[in-house]
């Protein structure tokens, strides 16, 4: 007989904190199989975020490090250059990526650093309880926002990826989903092909996944896969956008 | 093989960095400490290290927290406000017992202030500055020689104890221009130093080494061990409180073997002077050519752990305190508990970028000197009962 399906490795098998129906379990998984499957869980080095993935480094079974709010691409950069024989990923939230450390972001990024983004964009900010996010869409009520989210006071949804695109140093950004089994394949595939770029020297790679988060927008699972499909996929369009 | 050669402060500690095996450094441009940046960004590459101009002093420091995670000596530079900017930073690399080194060339304050020379950091670097409960261990440089000494002590005390390590430093430093000896590569730095890492010989229990091949705790991927992590948030009920506890000892070993501290004719000293970096170069003058008064001087090098038991035993004989510094009276505040009442503790100070004189300086001892006889004077006077003479010779 052959073992067809096992848990990952560069996952450790304990229960993990997340409310039912977000997406950071998906997403936690998908990088520990992408991780095992390339064969490079004694390379890889991660940074963790400030968010609700706070303690993604209790779930991964791969050398971690914390990193302040918003800093996660300054630590990796600095992990990065001083070892770069090393797999160095950072995994953040719309929050640590699009509104404190864009600063970060867009340098990194603009230096060209030969890291690998997991971006994980659910519109909100889960952990201190739902308050508006750069990505939260017009009319979104949030904690902070609770008669909607309106451009005179607020902006527009922040397109971090598609600013970033347009640095010549950025060299792989895709948009995915997990609102059915054949996103969250696709999704898959584009963590892989950020990952494989990095191993093959190619440079900067960020994989924006919409994530839901029914807690805070107030959805049931279902409802917030829905949402995501039908609602935010159209304010932030899938596919590869460099 | 030594070589002597003449260098600003500024350059004499970026090459005393490197000197001591650091091989990253990031930092953003700020006066009065720019020679440092671009002394860096010509002298890194040469030893294979890493530089990168920062986007700001917030980025420089966590770039430098995580070239720290991944075993390497590491150092940001600053001056004053750029320091305020690196304070959650150092609070991280306290709480998740990384090494770093961070110079500070401070200037005046507070707010953009100017570039010229100031004192005005030291609450922020030896009271903590980030949140928390953590001590940077800090050194205070007072020439160019010691600019450049002191990178490999406070490396090693960083590595040692896995802790961050503050230069503190001013723009006066920082600018000059003094005779340097570059000791050869294996030399040892003037000074005690600590040796043993070897817990069995009394060194450090904290895994301390700074050798980069054995920090055990380094992210350097899971090959052929468990993997690291580096983290300084646990939520778990009392987990916290235990990594504090495991601080404060840490802090209370760095109190008991690492103080630093110059005494300078003390035996016999009525007024003793007690300042650090540029200011204790003015009053270590004031104490030579003194003939007057009988003026000793306590320097301390490490501002925390800070010398209080050398200046308690001093106050001891003084009959009065003198603490000078380029700030509104901030060490003046750990002198006075030092000291905790056995003498007289004065202050002169200048703030602002004010640099004080021989002259501020005499003038002040002057009047001190004033002050304690017409005091003695006027117990006299109560004592006897009867009219003393009131003349006195200054």
């Amino acid at each position: 007989m052959k073992r067809v399906f096992s848990h990952p490795k560069s996952l450790r098998n304990i229960a993990t904190h997340y409310c039912a129906g977000c997406g950071h379990g998906i997403v936690h998984r998908l990088i520990a199989e992408v991780v095992d499957e390339m064969g490079i869980r004694e390379r890889v080095i991660a940074v963790a975020p400030v968010g609700c993935a706070v303690l993604a480094y209790d779930y991964w079974d791969f050398d971690c490090t914390e990193a302040a709010h918003g800093r996660a691409l300054a630590v990796a950069t600095a992990i990065k250059r001083v070892r770069p024989q090393n797999i160095v990923f950072t995994y953040q939230g719309d929050g640590d990526l699009a509104a404190i450390g864009t600063n970060e972001t867009i340098h990194a990024a603009n230096r060209g650093e030969n890291l690998s983004v997991v971006f994980i964009n659910n519109a909100v900010y889960g952990m201190t309880g739902g308050q508006m996010a750069p990505t939260t869409l017009l009319g979104q009520k949030t904690a902070t926002t609770p008669s909607g989210r309106d451009a005179k006071y607020e902006g527009y949804p922040l397109k971090i990826s598609e600013m970033l695109a347009v640095l010549p140093a950025v060299k792989y950004i895709e948009r995915v989903s997990l609102d059915s089994p054949a996103e969250v394949l696709k999704a898959k595939r584009a963590i892989r092909q950020a990952l494989q770029n990095q191993v093959d020297g190619i440079g900067f790679s960020l994989v924006e996944v919409l994530s839901p988060c029914p807690t805070y927008w107030d959805m049931t699972p279902r409802q917030a896969l829905d949402w995501i499909r039908e609602v935010m996929a159209k304010q932030f369009p899938l596919g590869r956008i460099k | 093989m030594n070589k002597k050669i003449l260098m600003t402060g500024n350059e004499a500690i970026a090459e005393g960095a490197i000197q001591a095996g650091c091989r990253f450094y990031a930092g953003y441009p700020i006066t009065p400490q720019n020679e440092i940046t671009a002394y860096m960004a010509k002298r890194m590459p040469q030893e294979k290290g890493v530089f990168i101009q920062a986007e700001s002093e917030i980025s420089a420091v966590n770039m430098v927290l995580g070239a720290a995670a991944a075993g390497a000596r590491a150092m940001t530079s600053s001056s004053s406000p750029g320091i305020s900017l690196k304070q959650e930073g150092i609070s991280y690399l306290a709480g998740c017992q990384l090494p770093a080194v961070i110079v500070n060339i401070m200037r005046g304050g507070p707010g953009l202030g100017n570039i010229s020379p100031s004192q005005s950091d030291y609450f922020q670097a030896v009271k903590g500055g980030g949140h928390g409960d953590y001590h940077s261990i800090v050194l205070a440089p007072s020439s160019v020689q010691e600019a450049f000494d002191f990178m490999k002590i406070a490396f090693d005390l960083a590595d040692e104890y896995r802790t961050p390590a503050i230069i503190l430093g001013d723009g006066m430093l920082g600018q000059m221009m003094e005779p340097l000896v570059v000791h050869g590569p294996r030399s040892t730095v003037h000074g005690k130093i600590k040796p043993t890492t070897n817990p069995a010989a009394g060194g450090s229990a904290y895994g301390g080494d700074y050798r980069l091949s054995t920090k055990k705790w380094a992210l350097t991927g899971c090959k052929n061990r468990k993997p690291n992590i580096i983290r300084s948030l646990l939520l778990k009920e009392g987990a916290l409180e235990e990594l504090n506890n495991e601080l404060q000892k840490k802090y209370s070993n760095i109190r008991t073997r690492e103080v630093r501290c110059e005494a300078f004719n003390l035996k016999g000293a009525d007024i003793v002077l007690v300042a650090y970096g540029t200011t204790a170069r003015l009053a270590r003058s004031v104490c030579k050519k003194s003939t007057r008064y009988k003026l000793g001087l306590i320097r301390p090098i490490t501002l925390w752990p800070f010398p209080t038991r050398i200046i308690e035993k001093a106050a001891e004989k003084a009959k009065a305190v003198l603490v000078i510094e380029m700030s509104a009276g901030q060490m003046l505040e750990d002198v006075k508990l030092a000291v905790c009442g056995k003498a007289g503790v004065e202050f002169l100070g200048r703030t602002g970028g004010g640099i004080p004189t021989e002259e501020e300086i005499i003038d002040k001892i002057r009047k001190i000197s004033v002050q304690r006889r017409v005091l003695r004077q006027a117990q006299d006077y109560s004592k006897d009962g009867e009219q003393g003479r009131t003349t006195y010779s200054v």
